[in-house]
């Protein structure tokens, strides 16, 4: 773990080193990755703190029992309908997803709605349906929604049930 | 974005109201959350700074206006996959390419794996779950990505 962290260090530094060196002698490559690593820097920055924090007042305040009755082993075909309305109102993209979906599992949450969710998250966020369908035509959108949103809850019953039967866990502590 | 803010300032006003001493303990908990994953996130950002620069947005309009829409279907869904972008940017390209006669089925292959497909996530998602079932997922979506285009190219008449 240790030799882990130190790498990462040394790499990041090495990074921002050469972003520097970049801009000291005027290349120009180097000054567009610097472009690239701050135009998505802030775009996160906009997103995460918020994310994180409403994660954490999920992980206080929502009982486990309450997570495992609509979302456990024994919940109905109604999850699905659930995740798939949690995800359309997710900001941001997968980065985001992931946290969530990790604290969701932490409570009690059957993989099958996981991967639900983290799939549905990927392709019906409703503000990025809304700017979709202004480019691409309404009909466009609902014919992916459409097909979409099926084979992403069949794939997730499938790998769910998979990892159920090969006893998988979930990595833990982060 | 505004909504964002605004809901979750709400829910904090409301749980401090609620219990001070819970409301610290969720903010620690986020705290060491995002700390936790921070360096996963950092990776991510570097190698989109540098898939970006090796791949950008001329290339892709460069290859998917190709006129062989299987070509550019596959192309499309390697661009999709390798990228990342956020929908500010992608679909007004989409819209673009639209209007340079790039058919829906390229697009659709481009638009869902750029949403579904990570690579670049790859660092984050394999932290919370594991190597296997990212790559798993992943291919999933590839999968689900081809499906959609060639419907998406079955209604328009493309095919």
């Amino acid at each position: 773990m240790n030799i882990k962290k130190m790498s990462l260090k040394i790499f990041l530094l090495i990074y921002f080193i050469f972003l520097l060196i970049s801009f000291s002698i005027d290349f120009q490559p180097g000054k567009l990755i610097a472009y690239n690593f701050f135009l998505f820097l802030i775009s996160m920055l906009k997103i995460l703190p918020c994310a994180f924090i409403l994660i954490g007042l999920f992980e206080v305040w929502v009982k486990k029992e309450r997570v495992e009755k609509h979302l456990g082993e024994n919940a109905g075909v109604l999850g699905y309908a659930w995740m798939v309305l949690l995800a359309g109102t997710t900001v941001g993209g997968l980065y985001v997803a992931f946290p969530v979906a990790y604290s969701l599992f932490k409570k009690g949450a059957k993989l099958n709605f996981i991967f639900t969710y983290i799939g549905a998250s990927a392709i019906c966020r409703v503000p990025m349906i809304i700017f979709e369908s202004s480019f691409m035509g309404i009909k466009f959108t609902l014919i992916r929604l459409m097909i979409s949103i099926p084979l992403v809850i069949l794939t997730s019953i499938c790998l769910g049930n998979y990892l159920d039967k090969s006893n998988y866990k979930i990595l833990k502590g982060k | 974005m505004y909504y964002l803010y605004l809901a979750t300032s709400l829910i904090l006003l409301l749980s401090f109201y609620a219990d001070r001493q819970k409301t610290f303990l969720a903010l620690k908990i986020s705290y060491k959350k995002f700390i936790n994953i921070l360096p996963s996130f950092l990776i991510m950002l570097i190698s989109i700074s540098f898939v970006l620069f090796f791949i950008p947005d001329r290339i892709i309009l460069h290859y998917l206006g190709n006129n062989n829409k299987f070509v550019s279907s596959i192309l499309a869904l390697l661009f999709g996959s390798l990228t990342l972008m956020p929908g500010f940017i992608a679909f007004p390209l989409c819209g673009i390419l639209l209007k340079k006669g790039v058919s829906y089925m390229v697009l659709s292959a481009f638009s869902t794996s750029l949403m579904m497909v990570g690579l670049l996530t790859y660092p984050v998602e394999k932290e919370y779950f594991g190597v296997k079932v990212t790559i798993i997922r992943n291919l999933i979506s590839v999968l689900i990505a081809i499906i959609i285009a060639l419907a998406v190219g079955f209604f328009y008449g493309e095919l």
